[in-house]
């Protein structure tokens, strides 16, 4: 059987690229085609009907009609703007950093229903939670379980004993944490202190509604974006371009407020 | 068996490959556009290359609102007649015909050549908001209006851009963002139906 010259899905858009004088590429992930590319033509005319249905960061339903490299996008309807993290630079910024990792974490048409859950949650808690880092972090972990990067924060990696109250190290190569007899094997460890592993198991073993309760001070923070971060860098082997400007914007706060 | 087509001269081949470069011209354009000039007289040609020479040779940056212009300071900001107090901030040159074109605004700009877009590593050092703050220092300006485009990009600049000149004490607007003429509500997207009913005027 032949597939059907139109089809119509639940996405997110991840990403945008401008083509020619008023089109676009769009990114989307969706929850049963995985990440998919359409086309979009005049998209950036200000009669376009689509255009406001397919901003970044945008879940919609969208249809598309086959074409021969690209699926044109016939129509499209919002069911979930986000405009809480719209409203927010500080939000906005997070929700790209989220669409940011998505696009470079995964391969097109490669189905994940979970992880489509995943990131709507996640821009969905990102409005909510007060605590927006941790949403990240929380995302981030997920993240990487789902793409088969499961940091082991349980035991030491290299003896497989359970790791003790002290401070480990975490060993981006090996993708998990060393106690620190093993750690002169591992090369780039960085120092994990005990409540960072502590926060970090609890983080990876729950879901997002449960963040509420957990209250953490800047230094703890920014270990754990360190940490992870340096990961993802070690797994993608590049760096995240909107991580940097999340460190503008946050440099500039402290200063403002000073 | 197709023949390959006769390959053509040097001087054919190179102008069709370089209009080939520009946007929107594929292979076929290319050859189309240089054989009409072949066959056109001379002086099209020369007022041809003339042009394209003078605008690499003759076009700068307005040294105060960074629009592209033949004479440093730009004509809008050289008129006296327009109001030196309002400075409207546009991503691109272009915005600023279109703006000019309506005849209502008689502020003076500035162009950022760009907007902040974290997602492909443009932050703001990337474009001109340091030559805007600095411009901002001089205590003439009491409005900013932020006219960036209404996608996730322009939003962002503007926002970042309303947090950075807040500080220094000038009034900062942003264009109304709601339906635009000739079109249908029922099209309209969720958030520019709540944008047009929040910025809803007395009628």
């Amino acid at each position: 059987m032949s597939d059907p010259r139109e089809y119509q899905t639940e996405a997110i858009v991840i990403k945008k690229t401008k083509l020619g004088e008023a089109d676009s590429i769009l990114t989307f992930f969706t929850p049963r085609l995985g990440k998919i590319q359409g086309f979009a033509r005049s998209l950036r005319k200000p009669k376009s009907r689509l255009a406001g249905h397919l901003e970044l960061l945008t879940h919609s339903q969208v249809s598309f009609a086959r074409g021969r490299n690209l699926d044109t996008i016939t129509g499209a309807q919002t069911i979930n703007a986000f405009l809480t993290l719209k409203n927010d630079l500080w939000l906005t910024s997070c929700g790209l950093y989220v669409a940011e990792l998505v696009h470079q974490f995964t391969a097109e048409h490669q189905e994940n229903f979970a992880f489509f859950e995943l990131i709507l949650q996640t821009l969905d808690h990102l409005g909510r939670e007060t605590d927006k880092e941790l949403v990240l972090r929380s995302f981030e972990l997920h993240l990487l379980e789902s793409v088969g990067y499961r940091p082991q924060l349980r035991e030491c990696i290299v003896c497989h004993r359970v790791l003790e109250a002290v401070t480990n190290y975490f060993s981006p190569s090996a993708g998990g944490t060393v106690c620190p007899d093993c750690r002169s094997g591992q090369s780039f460890c960085c120092a994990l202190s005990l409540n960072a592993q502590k926060v970090l198991r609890l983080l990876q073993g729950s879901d997002l509604s449960n963040l509420g309760q957990l209250k953490i001070n800047t230094e703890l923070h920014r270990e754990m974006e360190n940490v992870i971060g340096g990961y993802i860098k070690y797994l993608l082997e590049r760096d995240i371009k909107s991580a940097a400007w999340l460190y503008t914007l946050r440099a500039q706060k402290s200063t403002l407020q000073r | 068996m197709k023949q390959d087509p006769v390959p053509a001269s040097d001087a054919i081949g190179r102008l069709a490959q370089e209009f080939g470069k520009l946007p929107g011209i594929g292979p076929k354009s290319a050859q189309r556009i240089t054989f009409h000039l072949l066959r056109a007289p001379e002086e099209r040609a020369r007022s041809l290359a003339e042009a394209l020479l003078s605008l690499k040779q003759k076009v700068t940056l307005c040294s105060a609102c960074c629009n592209v212009t033949e004479s440093d300071p730009c004509p809008i900001c050289r008129n006296s007649q327009r109001e030196v107090n309002q400075v409207c901030i546009v991503e691109q040159p272009q915005d600023i015909l279109a703006l000019e074109h309506t005849g209502v605004y008689k502020g003076l700009y500035h162009v950022l050549h760009g907007a902040i877009s974290p997602t492909e590593g443009i932050g703001a050092d990337n474009i001109r908001i340091r030559e805007l703050l600095a411009r901002l220092q001089g205590n003439t300006v009491k409005e900013v209006i932020l006219a960036t485009n209404t996608n996730l990009e322009g939003e962002q600049t503007a926002m970042y851009l309303s947090r950075v000149i807040a500080p220094l004490g000038i009034r900062v607007t942003r264009l109304a963002r709601g339906l635009p003429f000739g079109t249908e509500l029922e099209y309209a997207d969720d958030v520019t139906l709540t944008r047009a009913f929040e910025g809803r005027q007395e009628f």
